[in-house]
């Protein structure tokens, strides 16, 4: 696409004067060359990074009368049993087969918001007000602190924690990753200050195949 | 009565504005773009509330695909000189007893995850088609008579001493397979690893406490 270039018109004999150059520059292969570039980089960029989950596992330690293992109290005790088709059952305290009269019932659930959330928002009742107040305060600037204070606050108030449920997870073999995920990310929503993922014991795989299906 | 005559206008339009603008995005894409990494599989990872950032550096990931391939990936470091990617190889090797030259440890310091039985290693980094490539990706073996994650892991751990380990998964992979990565780590004494999610906001609040 040249430039027109119009010369003025009516001159005669008058001096010859040099063509005016159109001061205008044709920016179309450039914008071409721009468009490709920038659908270039829009499709290769990675605009979300990826998040990550921490999850710190229970050391394994072979010897059982190890004297560092802590002990659970037993009401505390909250075991998650993940399985197939993305299900979820719970069962407070300990399965003792020696003791069948105080063996405790599964119940089951799901991970809806009123299913598995809402039971572990009551039994965490006072550690999640607490947590929840401390938020709230920030958020509506009734106490200015640094992020870090903030979740160093936080996690004093968790370690502190002695009412709130010893979480146990367990998956059996059925159950997929993303079981796995959901109940951790349910752990933080609700602010549990203690949980593991644990193996599941043969004797609640038996509960698991009499469990209510 | 004689027509009026509209003056002849040129066809071309003023295009400043427009590379202006297409300046200032290519501009601002340039700077921001960091290039998505290649991977061996596609994942589609599980949502989570984490707003936790996952490192740039100093971070070997393990992947897992839907079917429980392992792919295996860690980066040079943050400072690029240090070549973690090639004195990892260097150490595999020594392990394997195997010889790479100079040019394919080079190779193999530019690429991206990998997963196939290190025998394999040598004609994944020489293949020049990527499809050929993508072929020799059948996941690393874990066997217990030769796990060759573990050694992975290990020699990585040694290379980089300050490497995290994230783990990403696909949503649907069986936790078994998971598991068997988990547990290997620990045996490793790796106690705390990182998740690869995405953000998913969900929030509770005390309103939603029940009463």
């Amino acid at each position: 696409m040249g430039e027109i270039i119009v010369e003025e018109k009516g001159k005669k004999g008058g001096k010859r004067q040099a063509k005016k150059h159109s001061t205008r520059i044709d920016m179309t292969p450039m914008v071409d060359l721009m468009c490709l570039l920038i659908t270039f980089f829009m499709l290769t960029t990675a605009f979300s990074k990826p998040k990550v989950m921490v999850i710190t596992m229970p050391e394994k330690t072979d010897d059982p009368a190890d004297k560092n293992r802590p002990e659970i109290p037993k009401n505390r005790t909250l075991n998650i049993l993940l399985t197939e088709g993305h299900k979820v059952y719970y069962y407070i305290g300990i399965a003792d087969p020696k003791k069948p009269a105080e063996m405790p019932q599964l119940v089951k659930t799901d991970f809806s918001k009123d299913g598995i959330r809402k039971f572990l928002l009551i039994k965490n009742k006072d550690l999640f007000t607490k947590i929840a107040e401390y938020r709230d305060k920030r958020v509506t600037g009734k106490t200015v602190v640094a992020d870090t204070t903030a979740d160093n606050a936080i996690k004093k108030m968790k370690k502190e924690d002695q009412k709130g449920p010893i979480v146990l997870i367990k998956a059996d073999d059925k159950a997929k990753y993303k079981d796995i995920v959901d109940i951790i990310d349910e752990m933080a929503i609700c602010n549990i200050a203690s949980y593991a993922v644990v193996d599941m014991t043969p004797v609640e795989i038996g509960m698991l195949l009499s469990a209510p299906k | 009565m004689p027509k009026i005559k509209h003056p002849a206008r040129s066809p071309h339009i003023d295009m400043t504005p427009m590379v202006d603008l297409f300046s200032l995005l290519l501009t601002f894409f340039m700077l921001t773009t960091s290039f998505r990494p290649q991977e061996a599989a596609p994942i589609e990872t599980p949502n989570s509330v984490s707003e936790k950032q996952a490192p740039d550096n100093d971070i070997m990931t393990i992947y897992i695909s839907k079917e429980g391939k392992v792919f295996f990936n860690i980066d040079n470091g943050q400072d690029t000189s240090t070549h973690f990617r090639i004195k990892l190889l260097e150490k595999m090797a020594e392990q394997y007893k195997l010889t790479f030259t100079p040019k394919e440890l080079d190779k193999f310091g530019k690429m991206s995850s990998f997963g196939m039985p290190i025998k394999n290693l040598k004609a994944w980094i020489d293949a020049e088609d990527p499809k050929e490539r993508d072929k020799l990706q059948v996941g690393i073996p874990m066997d217990s008579t030769d796990n060759q994650l573990a050694w992975w892991v290990r020699s990585a751990r040694i290379t980089n001493l300050s490497a995290e380990v994230a783990i990403k998964g696909d949503a649907e992979t069986d936790y078994t397979a998971v598991k068997k990565i988990m547990d290997l780590l620990q045996e490793n004494k790796v106690n705390k690893f990182n998740l690869v999610t995405n953000l998913q906001k969900d929030e509770v609040t005390l309103k939603d406490m029940p009463k």
